[in-house]
């Protein structure tokens, strides 16, 4: 099941972290970038149904609140 | 519809010439039990299987042979399997080349490579290439030799279905001729007739799907090279012929070559030789010397019909369902629409099964093309993204590949076509849970050496009971139908053990006569395993 209760180790930092990230890079480099991140965070979940929760949710995020 | 039956594409074996048949000039429709329209592999196929069951049966079709042109050249280790079975195998086989090999490149460097059959103990080889036209060469050579071994086969050359009438239990067919019309009756037509199928549209039946915005220049070009006999695949390749690339071989020194153009493009301008050959130059290098062999080029789409079982008509192969070929699903899936059509047919033909077992060849074969039509789909969305963000990924994962191993796994550039498992299928009997997943009921046998010989051709082609280690009768029938029994020890048999019996000692599988599982048990029990038979021709009455 897809996790939606907070479980960063620190939230502010892993955030500060993907901004920093994207310094320097253009648009595109940035949407590059994502993609490739988007898909080593997809197999580091692994799970089918929980890729699926996470992109059901990003998609429609009021929906789902 | 009057119009004269011409050659619409020359002929690469002109295997049927016309002969006029006394059908003509009968002064009412003659009545066959089984018409199959197309002679093409799969027209070719399902004749084959129900002339060696002994049902009579008339292949039509509007060319004398087998037309010119590759197509298909890759033929699954499943498709060899059943033509094996049909007596075509071995010859197919020793043509053939064979690989298991694919790797997949980017740019100038290979991403990764894959084995398709990384086992041992197969008969046959994960593929083989082979021309189309030899193969449906090879496939009406064990038409002429079941032939002359009294199988009740006929084949028409220059005959052209025009029309066709359902009534409840049989059909009407307008053929043309060059000695002109006439008209003949049949119990069950089966159409074969390709993705183009005129059947469909005389019987008003829709063919939905998608077209892939994309051309594809497919070269076949005779050379002297000395590349290994694998699959490779470029995405973006460094010499730039094209979006992606594929380069095969196949028999007698013929090299496939497929070039991804775009959607946009001038196909007369492209298929003038001087700007394939600047392709192909580029890819190949400055030295290499070749001729172009053939050269075509082709929009891929995925579609099916609803229904491939309308009462007495029946559609198989291409008429039935189309992919696009990376995976080679299309000549592969269509001989296992005529391996699950066969048997069932013949039965339904013999007065032993019931006409609604052709309701399962409907559904599992709908259940197979839609298992290949979403594989050759995924793979044709990534090679031709439809869209910026599609794109974006694709190359986000073509990029993560080269150092990531994950990302490999993503890289799709046609998943190979392998058998369906017809898991859920009404055919489906009893199981135990703790024989391996792979030999489930639904699922098509996997071979395994038996002594000198192997599982498959030993199975044949009947009902059979398989007892591995097991206490079966030595003679059995249920309704009405006699099994063959195959009595094999698991003991030394690495092979036969994984497949068949996980951890368990001994086993009984009831096989179909397209060699999938129809059922498992732990033990013979006579009732147990008639109800299995039963179930398996769609019989709900056991009357053995
Ligand atoms: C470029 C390309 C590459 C491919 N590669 C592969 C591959 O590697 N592996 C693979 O498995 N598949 C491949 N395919 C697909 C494969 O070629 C087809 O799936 C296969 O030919 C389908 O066989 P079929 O018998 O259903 O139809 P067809 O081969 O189209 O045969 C239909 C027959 O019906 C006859 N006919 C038509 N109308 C009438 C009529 N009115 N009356 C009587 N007869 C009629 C025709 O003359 C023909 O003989 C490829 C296809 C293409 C285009």
């Amino acid at each position: 099941m897809l996790e939606t209760r907070p479980n960063f180790d620190r939230p502010d930092e892993s955030y500060a972290l993907l901004i920093k990230a994207h310094e320097g890079l253009s648009e595109a480099e940035s949407h590059a970038m994502n993609a490739r991140l988007i898909l080593i965070l997809m197999n580091q979940i692994g799970d089918h149904a929980v890729i699926a929760e996470a992109l059901a949710l990003a998609r429609n995020v009021r929906a789902a609140t | 519809m009057r119009t004269p039956v011409t050659e619409r594409y020359p002929l690469a074996f002109r295997l049927y010439p016309y002969v006029k048949s006394p059908d003509q000039t009968a002064v009412t429709p003659i009545r066959h039990k089984v018409v199959v329209a197309g002679g093409g592999p799969v027209g070719l196929a399902t004749a084959l299987d129900l002339g060696l069951r002994g049902v009579p049966v008339l292949v039509c079709d509007d060319q004398e042979g087998v037309g010119l042109g590759s197509r298909a050249i890759c033929f699954a280790k499943r498709t060899l399997e059943i033509c094996d079975r049909l007596g075509a195998g071995v010859s197919m086989l020793a043509k053939g080349v064979q690989w298991n090999i694919g790797k997949v490149f980017h740019d100038n460097r290979l991403l990764y490579e894959f084995n398709l059959l990384p086992e041992d103990g197969h008969a046959f080889p994960a593929f083989i290439n082979l021309q189309q036209p030899l193969f449906e060469k090879f496939l009406h050579e064990a038409i002429v030799k079941a032939q002359s071994q009294g199988a009740p086969i006929e084949i028409r050359g220059s005959n052209r279905i025009d029309a066709v009438v359902r009534h409840e239990d049989h059909v009407t067919i307008d053929v043309m001729t060059p000695d002109g019309p006439y008209v003949l009756e049949a119990d069950w037509l089966v159409a074969c007739d390709g993705a183009r199928s005129p059947i469909r549209s005389m019987l008003g039946h829709g063919f939905d799907g998608r077209v892939f915005e994309d051309n594809f220049l497919i070269a076949d070009v005779k050379m002297k090279a000395n590349f290994p006999t694998e699959r490779w695949f470029w995405f973006e390749p460094h010499f730039k012929s094209g979006d992606s690339a594929l380069l095969h071989k196949q028999p007698d020194d013929i090299w496939r070559i497929d070039f991804q153009l775009g959607w946009n493009i001038d196909r007369q301008k492209e298929l003038k030789p001087e700007n394939i050959r600047a392709r192909v130059s580029a890819m190949l290098g400055p030295d290499v010397d070749y001729e172009l062999d053939w050269c075509s080029i082709y929009t891929f789409q995925c579609r099916r019909m609803e229904k491939f079982r309308n009462g007495p008509v029946l559609f198989a192969g291409d008429s039935a369902h189309q992919v696009s070929p990376f995976g080679a699903r299309g000549a592969n899936s269509g001989m296992q629409d005529a391996d699950n059509l066969g048997w069932k047919l013949a039965l339904v033909v013999q007065g032993l099964a019931p006409d609604t077992l052709l309701d399962s060849y409907d559904s599992e074969r709908v259940y197979g093309a839609d298992e290949n039509i979403a594989n050759s789909t995924r793979a044709t969305d990534f090679i031709t993204p439809k869209s910026a963000i599609s794109k974006l990924f694709r190359d986000a994962v073509l990029q993560l590949a080269e150092t990531v191993p994950f990302a490999r796994t993503v890289v799709n550039s046609g998943r190979l076509s392998m058998p369906c498992t017809y898991d859920g299928s009404p055919l489906n009997g009893p199981d135990v849970a703790s024989f391996p997943a792979r030999t489930r009921p639904g699922s098509p046998c996997p071979d395994a050496p038996i002594g000198a010989d192997w599982l498959l051709r030993l199975l044949g082609g009947n009902f059979t009971l398989l007892a591995i280690d097991a206490d079966v009768p030595t003679t059995f029938s249920a309704c009405g139908i006699p099994l063959s029994v195959l009595s094999v020890s698991g003991r030394d048999n690495k092979a036969l053990g994984e497949r068949y019996l996980g951890n368990a000692t001994s086993a009984v599988y009831l096989i179909r006569p397209d060699q999938h599982v129809a059922a498992r048990f732990e033990h013979f029990d006579e009732e147990v395993v008639a109800a299995a038979v039963g179930r398996a021709i769609a019989k709900d009455v056991v009357d053995a």
